[in-house]
C-alpha cells in the first residue's frame, strides 16, 4: 500500500499527487516512470515521475484524467492508499553537457519537462524552455519551471496566457535566433512531440522524445508498449522510454495509443 | 493376480462444455480411482521413474505408501523433492519424464504418475487449509538471510527449500501479485490460480517473507541486496521480452505476443472486464502462431473468451511440437484449427492500423537442423490469405534482461541468459541463478530443480563463508 500525501488540482481535469515512496524516491531520476495499480480489479498504467525527494521519500505524480484508472486516481484524497506503485522504471535520460538545449512541454507533459530541466541544468546547460498549454487556466509549475531554466517561454493555444501559438511556433522562432541549438528534448502528447520532430529534422537538429505507449507489465515482459524506431521493434520500457524522435514512427505509434478506445468508452458508460 | 494394462482414466470437462468456462479441464482422481491407479505399480526394483523425474521424487515410495492408504507419508515422500507437487501435478510434461520410462509402458499405459501426484497434493492441501484456517505465519527471527529474486517456479522453490533448512529467506517480486508463469502465463483452466495461492501461504508459513512491487534492477540492485545483509541470492527472474518474427504488420493493434495476451487474460483477468479495468481484445477469427505450450493456451484462451474460429498456425508438423501431447489433443478436442507446415509472412491492416488479414505460406520439411528437428522449408506460389480480428504470436521469449543489465559483472550469454553452472553459480560470488533465466523458455518442472539445486549450493556457499 502507497499513501497519498498530498493531491490536488491543477487545473481542468489535472491533478497532482505526491507519494510515500523511499525505495522509489531513492533511485528515481529525471526521466523514469512507476506503475500504478488503484484498487483490486484495477489496470496496471505507467505515470512519469514529476518529481522526487530522496530526504523525505517521496515521489510527484501529475497526470490527467484521460481513462478509467485516471479518472479513479482524480478522484482520490489525501491519505488514501493506492494499491500497487512499481518504480522507478525505464532508463533514465542521459544527461549531458550539450551546451544550449531547449526543452519543450505540452501539456501534462510539462510535468516530467521540470525534472529534466532541472537536471539539465545541474549539468551545466543553458536551458530554454518552451511549455505549451491549451488555455489559461491548463497553465502549471510556471515557477518551477522558471526555476529549472534560463529562458522560459510559455505559450497559450488560444493565447489567454503567455504568448499565442503551439510549441512548435516557439521553437521556430527560437531556432531561427542568433543562439543556436544544440539538442532538443520533447514530452507530451504524440502528435505535439511528431511536429517538433517533422520540424528539427529538416534542420538536422538532434531530437529526443519521451514516449508513453500504452503498458502492461512495464517491466520488459509483455511486449505491449513496442514502438518502432529506426524500422526496428523495440520495447518503450525497457529500451526507453528516451528514443531519437527523427526515428520514431510516431503514426504507428498515434494508432496504438487507440488501441483500447472502443473498450474504454464501453467501461466508462458501463460505469 | 493379472496386472491392469490401462491406466484409470481422469474424469474431465467436456470439450463442448469446457469452451465456455475458465475452469480447470481435468477433474482429478477421487481416493478409490487413485488406489485403482497405484495397484497397477509393480514397484519393480530398478526404478527408472526416479531417474526421469528432474527432481527426482522417490515416485515408488510414494506409490506404496498411497497403496496401503498412508495419505500423509505418501505427501511427506513427495515433499521431500518437491515443494509444489499441487503444480508440478498439472503442469509437469511426465509423458516426457517419469511416465515415460515406466516399466509398465512396456506392457500397456504407463503409471498415471502425475494424476497420483496431484491426489495426494490437493488432499493434503486441502486438509492443511481445514486446519491452519486463520492462522498466519510466524516471522520469528531466523537465520542468515538469503534473497530470492522472482516468485516463479524457480524462485519458490530455492525459497521453500532454504527456508527448509533455516534461512531467513525474502521473495521478490516485480508484479503486484506472487507466482510469476504460474499467474500470468499459465491459465486458469490449467493451473487454478487458488492452487497457486494456497502453495504460497504454506511457504509463508514456512517463514518465507514476500515483496511485491520489488523490482531487483530497478528499485533495488543486487549490489544493495548484498549491502542490506543478504548473504546470498538466487536469481529467478525468468522470462522477459517476447519475440517477434520481424515480418511486416507485427505492430497492428489487434497483435499480441503470448506473453501481453496471458499477462491480460491470467494476471489481469481481463477476461471479466468490465468488471475489471484491463481490457483484451476478443477476436472472431484468431491466428496463434507457435507450436508450444504457451501456443496452445493462447489458442485455447482465445476460445474461451468466445472466438469463433481459431486457428493455430506451425510452420513444422505435429510430430515436431514441443508442446504436451496432452494439451495438443485437448486443443483438437476444444475445435481449434490447426494449419500445420504454414508459416505467416505479413499481417494486413485496415486505415486505422487494426488487423484484418494473415498472409501464410505452406511449407514442407527438408534436412534436419542444429536441433534435430526437419527444418520447415517455404513452398514457391502457396502463398494464402486468412481473415483474422486477431493474432497472438508464441514462439518463445528472450531471459528478462533487467538484472542483466544492471549487474556490473554477471556474464551474460548471447541470447541474454545468465551463465551459471549445474548447481546455478554465476560469474558472481554469492549470486546463484536458475530457470528460464538461465535456460530461456522451458518447463515448470526444469526451473523449479534449478531452483532446488540452487538451494543446495547456497546451503555449502554460506556455511562455507561463516
Amino acid at each position: 500500500m502507497f499513501r497519498i500525501l498530498d493531491t490536488y488540482t491543477l487545473g481542468p481535469k489535472m491533478h497532482y499527487m505526491l507519494m510515500e515512496a523511499p525505495l522509489i524516491a531513492r533511485k528515481a531520476r529525471a526521466g523514469q516512470f512507476v506503475i500504478v495499480r488503484v484498487r483490486e480489479q484495477g489496470e496496471r498504467i505507467p505515470l512519469t515521475i514529476a518529481d522526487y525527494d530522496r530526504q523525505q521519500g517521496t515521489v510527484t505524480l501529475v497526470f490527467q484524467e484521460v481513462g478509467k484508472t485516471t479518472c479513479m486516481l482524480g478522484a482520490m484524497k489525501k491519505g488514501d492508499v493506492l494499491l500497487d506503485l512499481l518504480g522507478p522504471q525505464g532508463n533514465p535520460t542521459e544527461i549531458e553537457k550539450f551546451g544550449h538545449v531547449a526543452v519543450v512541454g505540452g501539456g501534462i507533459g510539462v510535468a516530467p519537462v521540470y525534472p529534466l530541466a532541472r537536471a539539465l541544468k545541474e549539468a551545466g546547460n543553458k536551458v530554454t524552455a518552451i511549455i505549451g498549454y491549451r488555455s489559461k487556466e491548463h497553465v502549471f509549475w510556471e515557477d518551477k519551471m522558471k526555476a529549472a531554466s534560463d529562458n522560459l517561454i510559455i505559450a497559450t493555444n488560444d493565447g489567454s496566457y503567455g504568448r499565442k501559438g503551439f510549441v512548435t511556433d516557439m521553437l521556430k522562432e527560437l531556432m531561427a535566433g542568433a543562439e543556436a541549438i544544440n539538442v532538443v528534448f520533447a514530452i507530451g502528447p504524440a502528435v505535439m512531440m511528431k511536429a517538433v520532430c517533422d520540424m528539427t529534422r529538416q534542420a538536422n537538429l538532434k531530437t529526443i522524445v519521451s514516449l508513453n505507449s500504452l503498458m502492461v507489465c512495464g517491466m520488459g515482459m509483455c511486449g505491449a508498449c513496442r514502438v518502432t524506431v529506426a524500422g526496428k521493434t523495440k520495447f518503450t520500457c525497457m529500451d526507453g522510454p528516451d528514443f531519437d524522435g527523427h526515428q520514431v514512427d510516431f503514426p504507428e505509434l498515434m494508432k496504438r495509443l487507440e488501441s483500447y478506445k472502443c473498450e474504454e468508452c464501453a467501461c466508462q458508460s458501463a460505469g | 493376480m493379472a496386472v491392469e494394462k490401462k491406466a484409470i482414466p481422469m474424469r474431465e470437462q467436456s470439450a463442448q462444455e469446457r469452451i465456455k468456462n475458465f475452469n480447470e479441464v481435468p477433474l482429478g482422481y477421487n481416493e478409490n480411482e487413485a488406489l485403482q491407479e497405484a495397484a497397477r505399480c509393480m514397484q519393480c526394483p530398478k526404478k527408472p521413474c526416479v531417474e526421469g523425474c528432474p527432481v527426482h521424487i522417490d515416485i515408488p515410495a510414494f506409490i506404496k505408501a498411497l497403496k496401503e492408504k498412508n495419505f500423509q507419508k505418501a505427501i511427506d515422500i513427495v515433499h521431500d523433492s518437491d515443494s509444489l507437487p499441487c503444480i508440478t501435478g498439472r503442469v509437469c510434461p511426465q509423458e516426457e519424464q517419469c511416465q515415460a520410462v515406466c516399466v509398465m509402458k512396456k506392457l500397456g499405459e504407463p503409471i498415471s504418475i502425475g494424476r497420483l501426484e496431484r491426489f495426494l497434493a490437493d488432499r493434503d492441501l486441502d486438509r492443511r487449509i481445514k486446519n491452519n484456517a486463520g492462522s498466519r505465519p510466524s516471522s520469528a527471527a531466523r537465520g542468515l538471510k538469503v534473497a530470492v529474486v522472482g516468485s516463479g517456479p524457480a524462485g519458490l522453490t530455492c525459497a521453500a527449500e532454504l527456508a527448509k533448512k533455516g534461512y531467513d529467506v525474502t521473495v521478490f517480486e516485480g508484479y503486484h501479485k506472487l507466482g510469476g508463469v504460474l499467474v500470468y502465463g499459465i491459465p486458469e483452466f490449467r493451473l487454478p490460480k487458488a492452487i497457486v495461492a494456497a502453495e504460497i501461504d504454506l511457504l509463508q508459513e514456512l517463514g518465507v517473507r514476500f515483496v511485491t512491487n520489488a523490482l531487483i534492477g530497478r528499485a533495488l540492485t543486487i549490489e544493495d541486496l548484498f549491502k542490506e545483509g543478504f548473504k546470498a541470492i538466487f536469481v529467478g527472474s525468468g522470462a522477459g521480452l517476447p519475440n517477434f518474427m520481424g515480418i511486416p504488420g507485427e505492430n497492428l493493434i489487434g497483435v499480441y505476443s503470448a506473453n501481453e495476451f496471458l499477462t491480460r487474460v491470467n494476471l489481469m483477468k481481463a477476461y471479466t472486464f468490465p468488471e475489471v479495468d484491463t481490457p483484451v481484445k476478443r477476436g472472431k477469427f484468431v491466428a496463434v502462431v507457435g507450436g508450444g505450450n504457451v501456443a496452445m493456451d493462447s489458442a485455447r484462451t482465445a476460445l474461451r473468451l468466445g472466438a469463433e474460429k481459431v486457428y493455430l498456425i506451425y510452420r513444422r508438423s505435429e510430430k515436431e511440437m514441443p508442446a504436451r501431447e496432452e494439451e495438443i489433443i485437448r486443443a483438437r478436442e476444444e475445435g481449434i484449427d490447426f494449419r500445420l507446415l504454414t508459416n505467416p509472412l505479413r499481417y494486413i491492416g485496415d486505415e486505422k492500423g487494426f488487423i484484418k488479414q494473415v498472409e501464410c505460406i505452406k511449407m514442407e520439411l527438408g534436412e534436419p537442423d542444429a536441433s534435430g528437428r526437419r527444418s520447415p522449408v517455404p513452398l514457391k506460389g502457396s502463398e494464402f490469405i486468412l481473415d483474422i480480428d486477431e493474432a497472438i504470436v508464441a514462439i518463445g521469449n528472450t531471459p528478462n534482461p533487467i538484472i542483466a543489465r544492471t549487474t556490473a559483472g554477471l556474464k551474460i550469454k548471447r541470447k541474454g541468459e545468465i551463465e551459471a553452472d549445474d548447481d546455478g553459480k554465476t560469474s558472481l560470488p554469492g549470486v546463484f541463478a536458475g530457470g528460464d533465466a538461465v535456460t530461456g523458455a522451458a518447463t515448470v518442472i526444469t526451473a523449479m530443480g534449478a531452483g532446488r539445486k540452487a538451494a543446495a549450493a547456497i546451503d555449502a556457499y554460506v556455511k562455507q563463508k561463516a
